[in-house]
């Protein structure tokens, strides 16, 4: 070896003096590397990485903005319902005392009906009476004067003071049987 | 060199065995070209970044080229992958405002952490990160775009403000740190953010090695053995640690990134 060869030799050997031609390699590579990644495949991944966060988000959103609605129909549930409890409340006791009021509404009517029946009853029996005992008194002052005048033979029907006779006859029985009642007793 | 150490390790160099341990150095990081075109070398450094950026690629074509609304699993472990880098560490850092840089930042974050992870995968068992080329190159894009940033946001004199005055600190110190603050803003910072990501992938994947290399060469049929499984155990363990580290370089490295979009777009105080 010529100790030019062997100074060249040296002189490689110093690990810190770079070689060019590696250093150029080096970039190329590097610049391969930047390129592909930073022109193409960074960008299409970052834009789908954007999407995700975007779905991500979007869906987060929509679950929110559904459970902000689904808390405020079922407020408006629970407010409808206690309304129609509350209302149904009211119309029962309302029921309550329509019906209440019906009832002795009725029991008036009834009672009333009852008493005009009862009332009707009584003259109808107190009417009744009063012809029968006339038919009565008439039937019983004909029979008496028919067997009068079989017994006397002739007939005193026509006379009008016959019937005086026969009203005094059974006045006298009755104020008779007036006086002995008033005498037993 | 790095055959070298191979070979040695395949014809049973072995403790006691005469030959001193083939120690793992910087040759692990070199490698011998696949093909040339020139005087360019094609190495497998090259190669597995292509792959890593094929990677990274045919996962998120995979994921997110149909997506859907309702997610396979696929496209939901490329959607918590884009969504922790995006809330986690970018908007996060910058704010609301962070938005447009979420696609170069993932995309970093993604190509950072395969590349990182290569260190652990059978037959690629190498973190490309630890080729200070690659961690140079992003540490550029990374530059670039904060001085952009800041000056077109505050234009040249406010952009100087920004990078170099800061607020709330009487007259006579800004002396002192109005120069540390404008070589931190402006050289430091990309150079740590890249050299940092290479010297964690570079350490790591030394001491994985070392302990592999270590196992292998103190097998043999004696109290070695011991030594041996010993070594194997920690370069397991190590190899679980690195899963971690790994990890966590490429969210540091997009997290300062990303903390240096914000500083740009800081409004001037």
């Amino acid at each position: 070896m010529t100790p030019e060869v062997l100074l060249a030799a040296e002189e490689k050997m110093n690990p810190l003096l770079p070689a060019w031609p590696e250093v150029i390699i080096g970039l190329l590579c590097f610049f391969i590397v930047f390129g592909l990644l930073g022109k193409k495949l960074l960008p299409s991944i970052e834009k789908v990485l954007e999407e995700r966060r975007d779905a991500i988000e979007g869906g987060m959103k929509r679950a929110e903005t559904a459970q902000a609605e689904a808390q405020a129909m079922l407020e408006q549930y629970r407010a409808e319902l206690a309304e129609a409890r509350h209302e149904a409340a009211r119309i029962t006791e309302h029921a309550r005392e329509q019906g209440a009021v019906l009832i002795a509404e009725m029991r008036e009517e009834g009672q009333r009906q009852r008493e005009a029946i009862v009332a009707a009853g009584h003259a109808q029996i107190d009417a009744d009476k009063k012809q029968a005992t006339a038919a009565l008194r008439q039937d019983v002052g004909s029979l008496a004067s028919q067997l009068a005048s079989r017994i006397v033979g002739e007939s005193l029907e026509d006379h009008a003071r016959q019937s005086g006779v026969i009203d005094r006859f059974l006045d006298e029985l009755e104020s008779k049987a007036a006086a002995a009642q008033g005498a037993s007793k | 060199m790095g055959a070298d150490v191979q070979l040695a390790s395949e014809a049973g160099c072995h403790l006691f065995s005469g030959c001193g341990f083939p120690a793992p150095g910087l040759n692990e990081f070199d490698f011998k070209p696949i093909f040339s075109i020139g005087s360019v070398d094609f190495t497998k450094p090259m190669l597995l970044s292509i792959i890593c950026a094929l990677l990274v690629v045919g996962f998120f074509w995979a994921a997110f080229a149909k997506p859907k609304l309702l997610p396979g699993k696929l496209q939901l472990v490329g959607e918590i992958g884009y969504d922790f880098v995006k809330r986690s560490i970018v908007l996060e850092t910058i704010g609301k405002k962070g938005e447009k840089y979420v696609p170069m930042l993932v995309s970093m974050f993604f190509f950072v952490w395969i590349m990182n992870i290569m260190s652990i995968i059978p037959f690629a068992q190498f973190p490309v990160m630890s080729r200070i080329a690659f961690p140079v190159g992003l540490a550029a894009v990374v530059w670039i775009t904060y001085m952009t940033l800041t000056f077109k946001k505050h234009g040249f004199v406010g952009g100087m403000k920004n990078l170099c005055w800061p607020s709330g600190i009487p007259g006579w110190v800004m002396f002192i740190l109005v120069p540390i603050e404008f070589f931190s803003n402006i050289f430091v910072r990309p150079f740590t953010l890249a050299v940092r990501a290479f010297a964690n992938m570079f350490a790591g994947h030394l001491l994985i090695v070392v302990f592999s290399v270590a196992s292998w060469y103190l097998l043999s049929p004696s109290i070695g053995a011991l030594y041996g499984s010993v070594s194997f155990a920690v370069a397991v363990g190590l190899t679980g640690f690195e899963l971690l580290v790994q990890f966590l370089q490429a969210y540091i490295f997009v997290m300062l990134a990303s903390s240096y979009i914000a500083g740009a777009l800081e409004e001037a105080h």
